[in-house]
């Protein structure tokens, strides 16, 4: 083999959320009541053009989830892991240049000394050596855009198209979606392969690239974080409201400590603390890829340990209005156990909460991420994310010529993220919502 | 309503001695002070004398918990817990790692904080509730469904996309005030300005959307229809019916925050190069200062609580119907 698959923690999770996902669709579609709530998600165009996005954002950041570290000679793998996405977008990652250069520049940002043909110092602005490498004429770059934008776009239009002939789309909202992200998509692939689409950063790196990144981040922290935050949220609040007494009070009692304290106070608080037993063990990780993986999943944990306060109230209360409703108080005069109870007729009543609170927290969970690497408690410094692009990139406004490609690039990828969460996440509310009432 | 207060204040004292031990155990038993010490010290290369020297200085070389050495109260007085961490009941913060007093620090700094905080939180509750009303009253037409889209829009941008291009438009661009730094009294008008139009415009998208949520959940009411069958018009149904009448909704989310405005907030303050004690934390955070931060972490949750108790307060002026019991 000339490769070694590697897992990483964070990936081993999402492969767990992933055969979870599998298992909840594979269960909602057997059962016609629990797909009904989703058909009237499938109604709206609005949350399909944005679960299109979504799922665009989930392909990326999923083939970043497939490491591996390729094989060197005599049988040794490299020490570097790589995912399958740094393998498709190898021109990218390896198209590095000196520093900073703008959007589809041809020469760097700053002047440089060089010596010329006759031997002397001259200072001018040499040119990138792959952006628009192949161009011998500086003149015809906009016309070789151009023409590369309208080759990629129209192949791109073409898949596409043959794609959507295959599945038979019939909904003209998300049809034109899926044919304007195709041409997007084409477009920026045929021209990222001879230019820096969104320019490079400060030690020449990608940005395009930076930012395909950071979605993996970013989905990892939103999605990840509830693997902890459902689990604690579920038990406790359940337990809380169905046991009352004593099981009550202390797990109102935990969570009102959790919940007094500011929470970028306790995230700080608990990941200074993460660093300290990090910094003091440096024989736990092989690879500084495993350190800042495990920090990753760590940030994670602390995330979901301090977030998981707001749903366990709410579960508390609803569980409190469905113990005393007649059916589960004919199950207990039945002689049902608890646990029966619980599971078979409390905790599937309370779906919709757990449902609506966890699309509705992901994408404050993407944007609390940013802020956290800016506080200086979120990812790794060494783990590309929207947080440690933003917090790179954001004392380049001060020069002059501003350098404003890499914010705007992190920006703008977060922006689309979040938007697209955020309206899913109200089609989702508004369907599955009981207090809506529809006829 | 003094006997609710008190009971009020009591049950206040169990969820702080939460907090204390939840903090202690967070800086003292998850990493031992030894951890700690090889921390602030450099990884490699610290000597055992150094380490029990830089114990000794900070205090932190006696027992977690329980001190057999000494007798009587010493047992318990002469240990981590009680010189370090029950000690911040009676608001004694100890020393930062720069030798000073966290206590002065944080009343002294609290005021730059409260000159940021608080026109941001009083401009943004009576701009929002306004606009959240306006959307109400031209519901389900045009206007109301484009305020919705620009509140989900507003609300997806990044706080830190709010105060890069405020500063860079305003400050740089324009060159309307100071792009960051701080001046006492009457000076710090100019300085006040930036941070506060930047820290009412992140907020307009996510509390804008909520007091809508709040006022069309009232006017499906039936005083509501009772009002209408009045012949009262709709703008005088909407600020004088129904306004007060989700008082109670908005003082929920509103109150509690008020005196967390001491606090300050992070990010502003750090961005903005203002003196209070959201900079302070932050400073405390990268400095590794675990001493700040343990007596930020206590005072947040503090605060909260008041927070809380005034919540309660507040409802007994909205509404006479409660009374505190």
């Amino acid at each position: 083999m000339n490769f070694m698959p590697v897992i990483l923690w964070s990936d081993a999770l999402v492969f767990l959320l992933i055969a979870a996902g599998i298992a909840m669709v594979w269960y909602v579609r057997r059962h016609e009541y629990l797909l009904l709530p989703w058909r009237r998600v499938g109604e709206s165009s609005v949350a399909m053009v944005c679960l299109l996005v979504l799922s665009c954002f989930l392909l990326v950041g999923l083939l970043d989830t497939l490491h591996y570290r390729a094989a060197l000679k005599q049988g040794a793998y490299s020490p570097e892991v790589l995912s399958v996405f740094d393998k498709l977008a190898e021109p990218l990652r390896l198209h590095v240049e000196k520093t900073y250069s703008a959007p589809f520049a041809l020469t760097l940002y700053a002047k440089e000394s060089t010596l010329d043909s006759q031997g002397r110092v001259v200072r001018a602005y040499s040119r990138l050596k792959y952006g628009g490498a192949g161009l011998s004429d500086v003149s015809g770059r906009d016309a070789d855009v151009a023409r590369r934008a309208a080759a990629g776009a129209l192949t791109g239009l073409l898949m596409g198209g043959l794609m959507l002939w295959a599945v038979k789309a019939r909904r003209r909202a998300v049809v034109v979606a899926f044919l304007v992200i195709c041409a997007l998509a084409g477009a920026t692939a045929d021209l990222a392969g001879a230019y820096h689409v969104l320019g490079t950063d400060k030690v020449g790196q990608d940005v395009l690239y930076l930012s395909l990144k950071s979605i993996r981040t970013g989905l990892i922290i939103g999605t990840v974080t509830t693997l902890v935050t459902l689990p604690l949220a579920l038990f406790l609040g359940v337990a809380a409201g169905y046991f009352r007494g004593w099981v009550d009070d202390l797990i109102q009692y935990i969570y009102t400590v959790l919940s007094s304290i500011p929470s970028v106070l306790l995230i700080a608080a608990a990941v200074l603390m993460m660093q300290v037993t990090m910094d003091t063990h440096p024989d736990w990780f092989a690879t500084s890829a495993s350190r800042a993986d495990l920090r990753l999943v760590f940030l994670c944990l602390i995330l979901g340990m301090t977030s998981w306060t707001g749903l366990c109230r709410l579960l508390r209360g609803e569980t409190l209005k469905l113990r005393e409703m007649e059916y589960i108080q004919a199950a207990q005069s039945f002689g049902v156990s608890s646990m029966r109870i619980l599971s078979r007729h409390i905790v599937p009543n309370v779906m919709h909460i757990i449902l609506i609170s966890l699309v509705m927290d992901f994408s404050s969970l993407v944007l609390a991420e940013a802020v956290l690497s800016y506080v200086g408690v979120g990812v790794d410094p060494s783990m590309i994310s929207f947080g440690t692009m933003i917090n790179a990139a954001r004392l380049e406004m001060a020069r002059e010529p501003v350098v404003w490609w890499a914010l705007a690039s992190a920006f703008g990828f977060m922006l689309t993220l979040v938007l697209a969460a955020n309206l899913f996440a109200d089609s989702v509310r508004d369907a599955f919502d009981p207090r809506l009432n529809r006829s | 309503m003094i006997a609710y207060l008190i009971r009020r204040l009591l049950y206040a004292v169990p969820i702080l001695i939460g907090v204390n031990l939840l903090t202690f155990a967070l800086f003292f038993v998850v990493n031992t002070p030894d951890d700690m010490a090889r921390m602030q010290l450099g990884i490699k290369r610290v000597t055992p004398e150094a380490i029990r020297q830089w114990e000794q200085q900070k205090g932190y070389d006696k027992p977690l918990f329980y001190n057999r050495a000494a007798d009587g109260m010493g047992r318990i007085a002469d240990t981590i817990f009680w010189q370090k961490s029950a000690s911040m009941f009676m608001l004694d913060f100890g020393y930062s790692d720069d030798g000073r007093n966290i206590s002065r620090e944080i009343t002294t700094r609290m005021w730059p904080s409260l000159a940021i905080a608080l026109p941001t939180f009083l401009i943004g509750l009576i701009f929002y509730v306004n606009f959240a009303l306006v959307m109400t009253l031209f519901r389900a037409t045009l206007l109301d469904r484009t305020g919705v889209a620009l509140c989900v829009v507003l609300m997806s941008i990044s706080s830190l996309f709010y105060i890069i291009g405020g500063q860079f438009l305003i400050s740089k661009l324009w060159h309307l005030v100071p792009i960051s730094g701080y001046a006492g009294g009457l000076n710090s008008f100019r300085f006040v300005v930036l941070p506060m139009v930047i820290g009412v415009v992140s907020g307009i998208g996510s509390s804008s959307r909520w007091y809508r949520t709040i006022f069309l959940e009232e006017m499906g009411k039936d005083y509501v229809r009772t009002a209408r069958a009045k012949g009262l018009s709709e703008p005088a149904v909407l600020f004088a019916h129904v306004l007060k009448n989700a008082m109670i909704p908005i003082l929920t989310g509103v109150v509690v925050v008020i005196p967390l405005l001491f606090m300050g907030s992070l990010l502003t303050e750090s961005f903005f190069g203002i003196p209070g004690l959201g900079s302070y934390t932050i400073d405390a955070i990268n400095a590794q200062d675990f001493s700040i931060v343990r007596a930020m972490v206590f005072l947040g949750s503090l605060l909260y609580i008041a927070g809380l108790m005034l919540t309660d307060i507040s409802y007994t002026m909205a509404d006479p119907r409660v009374r505190l019991s």
